[in-house]
């Protein structure tokens, strides 16, 4: 009997093990919770290169989310070489676990944590109390603290741009629109993608199709599958994989990227993607960090800051109409000339929702819980 | 629009999501009706997709991509069948080390190959059937793995119900020792059963990741194991039914997404929770009966066997 438990005790341990390998193979993180926090402060005031530590929900190997911030990851690394040490820990499940890893962070001696996802918020905001010596920032977040700032990028920007392209290239009028999950964020990003694509185009539908999940790519090809069954020659996503792209190239319509360039997964259907670019941001804050001017200020960079565009158009698939519209739009929104949340906006039911003359402050659009005219599709209604 | 036009997509849409959990199901059901549980469904089929995808980025072929994901869901199965049939560890824990396992270990091979890309296994219309109206293109314009999985379906029937070894597989899965005492060797038949179930597990991942989606990420199978697993009590240990219900997670996970490409105004959550709705339903209606499950459950299920008990 004993021989039994033990056995299963072993293979339990030794698969524990290979995930442990497997998920923070290269991170200097100690998977050990009870690193003492009185070691930070004595780690922190040694003089050498500054600790600065990535907190990733997937692995940087998507074409996707996680891969966009390892771009800025890598770029920390080639700008600062020897003067800082960049940790990165991957898959962190959002939620109290997050919390073991930024304290085991922070006491490591790191000076600056970046926590790549919405669900660390409170994660951060806890452990940002209990190290006042050291620098946070949180993507995509809304709560702070005096050492705890948040950053985020306008990806509506780049829907945008993407919709004048949409609405040159379909011919049956159906955008198809693969969501994730629905909240602000995505909406916002239909919404900019729709009037855009409208503005081009008045007769064209954006069909929008749920997964409810950020990840699973299995739903993601079946609705991008039902998107092109009900008549749509044009994707659009938010959703992180090349599932959709490569449904795109099979059926020989068109899609657009995201997150970053998606051109090898569909080179005839890929007509371009809406990328990020978050190193700008992240040299300026270890820059800033490392200077000891940083402050804690909410940061929304898009076009202006070059933080987002729309990357490797497809020189057969877009046409030349499209490719100066879209040129003009982006040089108009980087030097302040146009929002795409200014009105008149209708909303789903016709009714007039912003005003002629008013745009929507960033407050306005950090609470966007309504479909422009145009979508087809249903919210959940809280 | 008529309705022609709105099933066909919805029929293809649900025959290809169904048929990875069918595979994976029924091999799970040829290992249980020997009397063995093994758990480590998902983990096997993580191992199954990665090993065919690598292999096919490797070697830039498909086949042998498949045979890959094949032989690595035998590797992941003959752990199981050494830990529980051999030092005879705990069946139900072992199978959850082994998904543990299969999930990290995929993780770290597939590293290198999130961004690969390889070519499409293109589907083969039947010339004739195919043109059957909502049935032509759903089962009648499947790629080869898709036939494969039709013909496995009718081989595992056949073999389980037809077949003299069938009927010593599920000899053994009722009443271990009764057949030890006539002389049947119950080890070395669960084995076989185990690694079988591993193969198809295996076969069911490589479908997923080399003709289904054709690309790599972790946790691919985003829970297609587990459901797999659910389905074989679903299907009270059937054959038959376990297609059937593989359809049937198929079809509600299609119509979600229909429904919402056609615009019907249900919010997109309650759609999403069809499938695990219908299960629920289906397991009440069948626990009703408790002879159904009496029946068709094999009666030694999860237990080890001792040669000299």
């Amino acid at each position: 009997m004993r021989r039994k438990v033990l056995i299963t005790m072993a293979s339990l341990a030794a698969a524990m093990l290979v995930c442990a390998c497997g998920k923070q193979e290269n991170t200097t993180a100690n998977a050990s919770a009870a690193a003492s926090d009185a070691q930070a402060s004595a780690a922190s005031a040694s003089k050498g290169p500054m600790g600065v530590a990535f907190v990733y929900i997937g692995n940087p190997g998507d074409a996707g989310w996680t891969y966009a911030h390892e771009q800025g990851a890598k770029a920390v690394e080639a700008k600062f070489g020897d003067k800082v040490t960049v940790t990165r820990v991957e898959n962190v499940p959002e939620g109290a676990d997050s919390e073991r890893v930024f304290r085991d962070l922070a006491s490591k001696g790191n000076k600056l944590v970046f926590g790549t996802s919405f669900g660390y918020m409170d994660s951060m905001v806890k452990t940002a109390a209990d190290f006042p010596d050291v620098t946070f920032e949180h993507a995509t977040g809304f709560k702070s603290a005096p050492n705890l700032g948040t950053y985020d990028v306008r990806t509506y920007e780049g829907a945008h741009l993407a919709g004048v392209v949409g609405g040159h290239v379909t011919k049956s009028n159906v955008i198809g629109y693969v969501a994730s999950v629905p909240i602000p964020e995505v909406i916002r990003n239909i919404d900019a993608f729709t009037i855009a694509a409208r503005e081009v185009n008045p007769k064209v539908k954006v069909k929008v199709v749920w997964i409810n999940s950020w990840f699973d790519p299995g739903k993601e090809r079946q609705a991008a599958e039902s998107l092109v069954g009900q008549g749509a020659d044009v994707l659009m996503q938010n959703v992180d994989s090349a599932v959709v792209m490569q449904v795109a190239e099979e059926k020989k319509i068109h899609a657009f990227g995201w997150d970053s360039d998606m051109s090898k997964f569909g080179p005839n259907a890929h007509l371009a993607s809406a990328a990020i670019d978050w190193s700008k941001y992240y040299l300026r804050t270890v820059d800033e960090v490392m200077k000891g001017t940083w402050k804690n200020a909410p940061v929304w960079g898009g076009i202006k800051e070059d933080e987002i565009n729309l990357v490797a158009l497809n020189d057969t698939a877009v046409p030349e109409a499209a490719r100066k519209a879209v040129t003009a739009r982006h040089d108009a929104i980087r030097d302040g000339k146009y929002d795409p949340f200014t009105g008149p906006i209708k909303g789903q039911d016709g009714k007039e929702i912003v005003p002629a003359g008013k745009t929507l402050n960033d407050d306005e659009k950090h609470q966007i819980n309504w479909f422009v005219e145009g979508v087809e599709g249903s919210l959940p209604k809280p | 629009m008529n309705w022609i036009n709105l099933l066909t997509p919805l029929a293809a849409s649900a025959v290809i999501a169904a048929i990875p959990l069918m595979l994976a199901a029924l091999g799970e059901l040829v290992t249980e009706k020997s009397g063995v549980l093994n758990l480590g469904v998902e983990g096997t089929m993580l191992m199954g997709a990665i090993g065919a995808f690598a292999v096919t980025v490797q070697t830039g072929s498909l086949w042998l991509g498949v045979l890959a994901g094949i032989a690595a869901g035998v590797a992941m199965s003959a752990i199981f069948a050494w830990l529980t049939l051999s030092l005879m560890a705990n069946q139900v824990a072992t199978g959850l080390a082994l998904t543990i396992f299969g999930i990290g270990l995929s993780a770290y091979i597939g590293r290198p190959y999130t961004d690969a890309t390889i070519p499409l296994l293109a589907d083969m219309p039947i010339p004739g059937l195919s043109s059957i109206p909502v049935l032509g293109p759903s089962i009648f314009s499947l790629n080869p793995l898709g036939y494969l999985s039709a013909l496995l379906l009718v081989a595992i029937a056949w073999f389980l119900y037809r077949s003299r070894a069938g009927l010593v597989l599920r000899s053994i899965g009722e009443a271990p020792s009764v057949a030890h005492a006539i002389g049947y060797p119950v080890v070395r038949i669960r084995y076989l059963a185990t690694l079988f179930g591993g193969a198809m597990s295996g076969l069911a991942g490589a479908y997923y990741s080399v003709g289904y989606l054709r690309l790599w990420q972790e946790n691919l199978t985003a829970g297609r194991g587990w459901i797999a697993l659910a389905l074989v009590v679903f299907a009270t240990w059937r054959p038959g039914r376990t297609a059937l219900g593989a359809m049937l997670f198929g079809v509600v996970m299609a119509l979600q997404f229909q429904a919402q490409a056609m615009g019907i105004r249900v919010p997109s959550q309650a759609l999403a929770s069809l499938p695990y709705l219908a299960t629920i339903v289906v397991l009440v209606i069948i626990s009703r009966n408790r002879q159904t499950i009496r029946l068709n459950a094999p009666a030694s299920l999860g237990k080890p066997f001792f040669a000299g008990s």
